[in-house]
Parts: structure tokens; C-alpha cells; sequence
């Protein structure tokens, strides 16, 4: 019987706490901060050559690379901001300068780059991308692919100013 | 028949280490691999067959090799071990040398790299261990549980690590290997009695003399 007892208030205490966090998760776009901006990821920056030139495709292609630049806070797309995109791929090492490129965002903050294969390196099938503009603070991302055979790859940014 | 179970036991060790070999060197990401990365990753393959041959020399299982010449055979492949850690480590840092640097520092975005870390260092501490254990003057007892401890950091170290790659070794042979070792692993340490209490490093124990 005890047992029973402890159960049930075990059961109404983690009851009780997700519906807190419930709550305050929904009460939270609500606050004045709004969108938070994106960290950078650890390991974003590896293999990051400075001014990789804007290009219509990186090498052959095959792969796309897409994704959206906001503004922190009120969340609104911007506008031909740079994006520097890198990865190991079928035509050259993450090092390399042929694996690199950059490309602007639309009028929605959307960009998307045609790239080579991406190839699992150093145990992980994994890209990167730069903000290294100046107008707002540097991030760099290293998103995965959910498998080493995906034709593409998202990674979405959030800015705050410098 | 004594020498078919010798020819078995031997094809069967032969053919858990090098069927992965051999599967790995299929693998398409060579394509686009250069050639100290190739050598890094097999390094890695090579040390993690390794790991599955040490229990099997100490606990005197493969046929020619009982007793002492078993127990000189695992000591210089503790030595071949670590330079096989030591190839894989280089290879990896000449290939990309920001990733092994998070990698050691253990700041890398992969999951497996710290398992890989310290089942180096625990491989390092060991190989040091084993080479100056008599200028040390390590009592048995402080050396066998030394040992033991760092055997299971190293054996379970390496499995998690090679198990949550996704490299060139292909995943059935890979994880087939990864449970040989810990198999391997589990077998010696209960035979030689290594957390009983009166066990010696020999595996004998008082109340069950060999």
C-alpha cells in the first residue's frame, strides 16, 4: 500500500511539473527577447578560410546546402547577408580551397548553394557554414546529416548585432 | 582432431581481425581520402583487432602460445598497440589538425572522440606501467588492479569509439568484432579470477592452485 501511496504522489508531483514547464514553454515567445540568436557550434570553425568567394555552385554540385538568416529578437528575415559554406566532399578535403564557396540570402533570408557530395569525415557526414560578416556577431554551424547518403543539408541562423 | 581445433581457433582469430580489414579497405570513402588519412583509419581498425588479441594471449587461449610465451606475445603487442594508437592520432592530426585538436581536448562536437581519448591515455598509462613496473617496484596487487582497471577503460573505450563512427569499416563486421572483444574481455578476467580476492597476477589463487 505504501508503495501505491508514493506512486501516486510521485505521479502528481511529475504531473504537476509538466504542466509547469508546459505552461512557461508556452508563455515564453511572449516575452520581449523574442527569437534567441544561434550559438555557434562547437567544431563550426574548423577549417574556415577567410573570404571564400561568392559562387553560383561549388564545384560540380549534386548537393544542396539551404537555410535562413533572421534577425534575433523580432525574428525577421534578412536580406543579402553572406554565407560561407564548407565541407569534406566527393571533390576535395574541408582544408582545401575547392570545397569552399559563399552565397547571399534572398529577400526572405532564405539561401540555398549547389555543392559536391558530402562524405562522412572524421567519423561524422557534417558541413559548415560562417557568418563572418562584421554587421552582426560571427557564428559558425556544423550541422549533421541524419545519413551519409542525403542529397542535402538545412542549417538555419539566428544574428544579433556585433 | 588436436590439430583441427588448433588450425580453427586460429582461422577464426585470423579471420575476426582481417575481415574487417578487408571489408574497410572496400569502403568508397577512400575515394576521397588521402593517403596519411587511409593509413589513420586502419591504424585504428589494426589497434582495435589488437585489443581483441591481448585477452586472448594473457588467458593462454590461442594454441602455441600458453603461459609465458603468451604472456611475452601480450606484452610486445601492448607495444605494437600503442604504436598503432600512435599512427592513428598523427594520421588524423597531419589530415585535419583543428578536429584532433578538440578531439584530445575534449571539446569535439563527436560524441565518440573523448571514449578514443581516454582509451589512449589508458592505453599509454598501461604500456608505461608494463615498462617500468620493476624500476617502479609495483607490488603485484597494485599492478594486477592497475592493469585490470585500465583494461576495461581501454576495451570499453575503444568499442563505444569505433562502434559510433561512421567511417570505411562496415557496420556487421565492425560491431561483430567490437563484441569479440568485450567477450574476449569479460572470459579472461573471469577465468583468472582477476576480482577475487588472493587472485595473483598469474590468475592462480590459493584455494585453486592451477
Amino acid at each position: 500500500m505504501t508503495s501505491l501511496v508514493l506512486d501516486r504522489r510521485n505521479l502528481l508531483v511529475a504531473g504537476g511539473s509538466v504542466l509547469a514547464t508546459g505552461v512557461s514553454g508556452l508563455l515564453v515567445p511572449a516575452r520581449a527577447q523574442g527569437v534567441a540568436p544561434t550559438p555557434s557550434m562547437s567544431g563550426g570553425a574548423n577549417n574556415y578560410r577567410k573570404g571564400a568567394k561568392i559562387v553560383d555552385r561549388i564545384g560540380k554540385g549534386g548537393f544542396w546546402m539551404s537555410g535562413t538568416v533572421r534577425r534575433a529578437g523580432d525574428g525577421s528575415p534578412l536580406a543579402g547577408q553572406r554565407i560561407q559554406i564548407w565541407a569534406h566532399t566527393t571533390e576535395g578535403q574541408e582544408h582545401e580551397p575547392q570545397s569552399h564557396g559563399a552565397t547571399l540570402t534572398d529577400k526572405d533570408g532564405k539561401f540555398r548553394l549547389e555543392m559536391p557530395q558530402i562524405v562522412p569525415i572524421f567519423g561524422q557526414p557534417h558541413g559548415h557554414l560562417a557568418y563572418d560578416s562584421g554587421e552582426f556577431k560571427t557564428v559558425f554551424l556544423r550541422p549533421l546529416m541524419k545519413s551519409a547518403k542525403d542529397k542535402s543539408l538545412e542549417a538555419h541562423f539566428v544574428l544579433q548585432p556585433a | 582432431m588436436r590439430l583441427a581445433r588448433v588450425a580453427l581457433i586460429w582461422a577464426a582469430l585470423v579471420a575476426a581481425i582481417c575481415l574487417p580489414v578487408a571489408l574497410a579497405a572496400t569502403s568508397d570513402l577512400h575515394t576521397w581520402r588521402g593517403p596519411v588519412y587511409i593509413l589513420a583509419g586502419f591504424a585504428g581498425i589494426i589497434a582495435l583487432g589488437l585489443v581483441l588479441v591481448q585477452p586472448l594471449l594473457i588467458g593462454g587461449y590461442l594454441p602455441g602460445l600458453p603461459g609465458y610465451r603468451g604472456r611475452r606475445a601480450h606484452y610486445w603487442i601492448g607495444g605494437a598497440l600503442v604504436v598503432a594508437v600512435l599512427i592513428h592520432v598523427g594520421g588524423l592530426w597531419i589530415s585535419s589538425p583543428p578536429d584532433m585538436i578538440d578531439a584530445l581536448l575534449f571539446v569535439s562536437p563527436t560524441p565518440f572522440s573523448p571514449f578514443g581519448v581516454i582509451a589512449m591515455w589508458a592505453i599509454f598509462a598501461v604500456a608505461l606501467m608494463a615498462a617500468f613496473r620493476r624500476r617502479l617496484g609495483l607490488a603485484p596487487r597494485t599492478w594486477r588492479i592497475g592493469h585490470m582497471f585500465l583494461a576495461v577503460v581501454i576495451v570499453i573505450g575503444s568499442v563505444v569509439h569505433g562502434l559510433l563512427i561512421d567511417g570505411t569499416m562496415e557496420t556487421m563486421s565492425k560491431a561483430a568484432l567490437c563484441a569479440l572483444v568485450v567477450l574476449a574481455a569479460i572470459k579472461v578476467m573471469v577465468d583468472r579470477r582477476v576480482f577475487r580476492k588472493g587472485a595473483t597476477s598469474r590468475g592462480e589463487s590459493a584455494a585453486n592452485p592451477l
